[in-house]
């Protein structure tokens, strides 16, 4: 009882150092001294009397917004005497995996850059910066030769360093036999179950409507969809995050989506992150970074050849590039288990007043990494605010697919539960596709790094965010990966290799992500 | 398709799918029994020719506001203004005159696939404009208030090396400079219409459909850069940086859910709303004049493009819309297009005439507007709601099913 109290006043406290210093304190406190000319406050009741007007005038709402986004992005903390290490991640194992993917991913950035002679940072000269001011708006025209670089690493990469994880104090000395574990991840994390799942996600229960099944042309709007888009409507007059974030489980009317994703994000597009953004558009102006050909070639090799994402090549350029340079995301690593990488000024390698972290955000863009944006581009056009819709959808979720943690819903805990519950529910499957050398996780590793973007029809995709968004995890990736092969099982029990494997799962777009789900996770015989 | 089979020449045949030169040949001369069906209606160039488009709208319009007034006739306002060459070249000086600085767009009436289009701002541009492939135009001055010019338009047929000169008709249209952009690009939208008749009026709207996006991002300023201004397929696919892979086309559904995102249902529906007023005031426009057969049917592709406030403007219509594939989708979307048009057709006699849906094409005109209600059960609140979906969840299989029951489609 005791640990439990002192972990909240723990978490009180917390939340109200990281307030203090926000906007939004400054505007309480402005807010409360304009209010002092009110008649209605007197001096003898001032506090209480304050307390009802900011009720009253709504800024109590904004900021129980603010303080429930910061309970769903930070984690509490375990002990209070726990190391800050702990709060990025616990086990000492996947901190040391974590440090030496990071060793390697930097070393071939470094190296790319040697190969190139070319500088990892340099300021423009004027003229190019001109050019690029005038450009802003369309630097997709711009063909620069992107033909000697390479992506620093792919999502298959990646699969092989999480593969090879191995947890030093576990010893499995058994005989490999059937109940062991047969897929590729061989760490010993907890995942859940089924039943547990059924729990988690009980407002997708068949019996409770859904967007992306009760909205189909067959079934009248009387029955759901109407009313889940009044209390949708209600939700936004509210302006409450903790109840958009619980009516999005159910899915987001189109029209509505815009802006109970802002709410769920505590997005609110104010002068002062307009201003933000500008800031880092002339960040992008000044300097050029080795970084942006990357983001460059990434762009053109995903998003532009994509049958919708295509239109939205320039919003990507302006996004990215200025993402690149925001140093405000370097505060996602103190619970994220990576850590930005360091870059020394040219002739100072290892002096640590010279380190800076490289990129400035500290984080480096992998092939793909473009289609996080792009589907946003579909709900907000202003440059600014979906900069920062993008900014945190990755510091609440995406950064998570692509660093080794033990979190539930890092990427390790998104296969091994994968794994599990396909071999649990499909183990004729599962094992004549190991048979065969094809391990399933090959094949759904990629749809969940990138959070199936560019895999599903973009409708789908947007009700599948939904929910990323109301349950706030992304475990949902990893059960909707199993409801895709235990969709399309009987063609895949008839298929002899990877190869053949693999084309039976190469066109997701014609999917529909609910119904799935809902029979994987409700209407399947356990 | 089942139970068909392709005709050798000189064979009689139930069938035709011809195009339109082969009808201007032919049709006058050949017996066509009762039960025959054919593609195209003797005259469609009263709808798919830019001029005669234009008459068409110019007179029904003044009809409309003869009968029911101002208001009805100000719902044919979807046609930009539009001047026919050499014929209105005086009244085009007068509307240019009246508006300087706005930019005009000359179209070729008989072409297609953007050639012989140009942009321009100034009278003078029409002196300066030579085409690239033989055309030789003399302009004969005559004296009009201060100074008018009359053209001739005259090009030498690309088929032969003589000097024989046709002349050719040009209109000219108020360039529409606010189009909706997305990603910054312009686009406009490719939708498709069955007429099996028209005394009386039948039409059918098919669902899908696709928007084509310009390949480079909009700007006025450059006005000789056909590849930003012109989004047919055809010209794009020239563009120098034009990506085949890329396919820049999006399926009307996709366009309608990123509406629908940006600016609500409500704004959406009325967009889709002035759409359908578009086709049925497009064909009433010339249904008098179309020499109506029992025998001809006609699929036309209607080319609308949406300005920045919503509004939905015609552009044109092509009686022989293109069927070509530029991807896997779209060769889907056509194969559907046909299997479900040649159902429509019915020429196997499956249908009792009564149907609101076939496949993926919903009745929109029936000698009348034609309403959802009927078989989801009264009409909804009262209010008349038209049967029309474009953009809108196509199960076109499922329909035809439940449709034809379990004969071979």
């Amino acid at each position: 009882m005791l640990e439990q109290d002192s972990g909240l006043s723990l978490t009180i406290a917390r939340i109200v150092q990281r307030l203090k210093g926000s906007s939004l304190h400054s505007q309480l406190e402005r807010q409360a001294r304009i209010s002092l000319h009110n008649p209605e406050i007197k001096l003898e009741s001032l506090k209480e009397d304050i307390k009802d007007f900011l009720k009253t005038s709504g800024w109590e709402k904004k900021l129980q917004n603010a303080v429930y986004s910061e309970l769903n992005v930070f984690p509490s903390p375990c002990h209070p005497a726990a190391p800050p290490e702990h709060m990025k991640e616990p086990l000492a194992y996947m901190r040391k995996a974590q440090g030496s993917w990071e060793k390697r991913i930097l070393k071939s950035l470094n190296s790319m850059c040697t190969e190139l002679s070319i500088p990892l940072a340099q300021k423009r000269p004027a003229s190019e910066q001109k050019e690029l001011l005038n450009k802003w708006n369309e630097m997709g025209t711009d063909e620069p030769d992107l033909s000697l670089f390479r992506p620093v690493y792919a999502p298959k990469d990646f699969l092989e360093v999480l593969m090879n994880l191995r947890n030093p104090n576990y010893e499995n000395g058994e005989q490999l036999s059937f109940r062991n574990h047969l897929g590729l991840i061989q760490v010993p994390l907890k995942v859940k179950d089924i039943p547990e799942l059924k729990e988690d996600f009980s407002e997708l229960d068949l019996n409770v409507g859904q967007l992306g099944i009760d909205d189909s042309a067959q079934v009248p709007p009387e029955f759901f969809e109407n009313e889940h888009v009044r209390i949708g409507q209600k939700v936004l007059a509210e302006q409450d995050s903790a109840a958009a974030q619980q009516y999005v489980r159910q899915g987001c009317p189109t029209a509505l989506r815009a802006d109970l994703w802002a709410l769920i994000l505590n997005i609110s597009n104010q002068p002062e992150d307009i201003l933000y953004y500008e800031q880092l558009k002339s960040n992008v102006i000044q300097h050029d970074l080795l970084v942006d050909s990357l983001i460059y070639k990434d762009v053109k090799l995903t998003a532009s050849n994509d049958d919708y994402y295509f239109v939205f090549e320039d919003y990507l350029y302006q996004v990215l590039l200025c993402f690149s340079r925001d140093t405000s995301v370097l505060e996602h690593f103190a619970y994220s288990s990576a850590t930005p990488p360091k870059s020394y000024i040219r002739g100072k390698l290892g002096i640590e007043e010279y380190a800076v972290f490289y990129p400035p955000n500290g984080v480096i863009p992998f092939h793909g990494f473009s289609m996080y944006v792009a589907p946003l581009c579909f709900l907000y056009h202003e440059p600014s605010k979906l900069y920062q819709i993008f900014r945190e959808m990755y510091v609440r979720f995406f950064f998570r697919l692509h660093s080794i943690s033990s979190h539930p819903s890092g990427i390790v805990s998104l296969c091994l539960l994968f794994e599990t519950l396909l071999q649990t529910h499909l183990p004729q499957l599962f094992y004549h596709l190991r048979e065969i050398g094809a391990q399933p996780l090959r094949i759904s590793f990629k749809w969940m790094v990138r959070a199936f973007s560019g895999y599903l029809a973009t409708d789908q995709l947007l009700l599948l965010w939904d929910r990323i968004l109301g349950y706030n995890s992304l475990e949902i990736l990893a059960v909707l990966a199993a409801a895709v092969f235990a969709f399309r099982a009987v063609n895949l029990m008839e298929v002899t290799s990877l190869a053949a494997a693999e084309a039976v799962l190469a066109d997701l777009s014609t999917l529909k992500v609910m119904p799935l789900l809902q029979i994987f996770l409700f209407a399947t015989v356990t | 398709r089942p139970g068909w089979q392709q005709a050798r020449n000189e064979e009689e045949w139930d069938f035709l799918w011809c195009d339109v030169s082969w009808l201007r040949e032919n049709f006058d001369h050949v017996y066509l029994e009762e039960h025959v069906r054919i593609c195209h209606f003797r005259n469609h160039y009263e709808l798919s020719r830019k001029n005669y488009l234009v008459k068409n709208l110019k007179r029904f319009r003044k009809q409309l506001e003869r009968e029911a007034g101002k208001l009805e006739a100000a719902r044919c306002d979807f046609f930009p203004k539009t001047f026919e060459l050499p014929l209105e070249y005086h009244l085009f000086v007068e509307e240019f005159r009246k508006k300087p600085g706005t930019t005009w767009i000359m179209k070729p009436v008989g072409r297609s696939q953007g050639k012989g289009i140009f942009l321009f701002r100034k009278l003078k541009d029409i002196f300066d404009w030579k085409m690239v492939s033989m055309t030789v135009f003399s302009i004969v001055s005559l004296d009009l208030q201060r100074q008018v010019s009359i053209f001739s338009f005259v090009t030498s047929s690309s088929c032969t090396q003589k000097d024989e000169t046709q002349i050719e008709t040009y209109v000219v249209q108020r360039y529409i400079e606010n189009p909706y952009l997305i990603g910054g690009r312009k686009f406009d939208l490719r939708v498709y219409i069955l007429v099996t008749s028209y005394s009386p009026l039948k039409a059918w709207l098919y669902r899908d459909g696709f928007a084509r996006f310009s390949s480079m991002r909009f700007t006025l300023n450059s006005i000789d850069d056909h590849y930003v201004h012109l989004t047919n397929v055809a010209v794009q696919k020239t563009a120098p940086d034009y990506d085949p892979e890329k396919g820049c086309k999006w399926m009307i559904q996709q366009l309608r859910q990123y509406l629908t995102a940006r600016h609500g249902t409500g704004l959406v529906e009325v967009l889709f709303a002035d759409m359908d007023n578009i086709f049925i005031k497009s064909l009433q426009s010339v249904q008098k004049v179309i020499i109506s057969d029992k025998r001809c049917f006609e699929l036309y592709g209607y080319d609308i493009l949406i300005d920045r406030d919503l509004k939905p403007w015609l552009l044109e219509v092509n009686a022989s819309p293109s069927l070509a594939a530029s991807s896997q989708e779209d060769y889907e979307l056509k194969c559907h297009l046909l299997e479900d048009t040649l159902h429509v057709v019915d020429m196997e006699g499956r249908l009792t005439g009564k149907e609101k849906r076939v496949g993926g094409f919903d009745l929109i005109w029936n000698d009348g507007p034609v309403s959802r209600g009927g078989n989801l059960g009264a009409l909804v609140n009262g209010n008349f709601v038209a049967n029309t979906h474009l953009g809108c969840f196509n199960d076109r299989k499922k329909q035809l099913k439940e449709l034809f029951g379990n004969l071979p489609a």
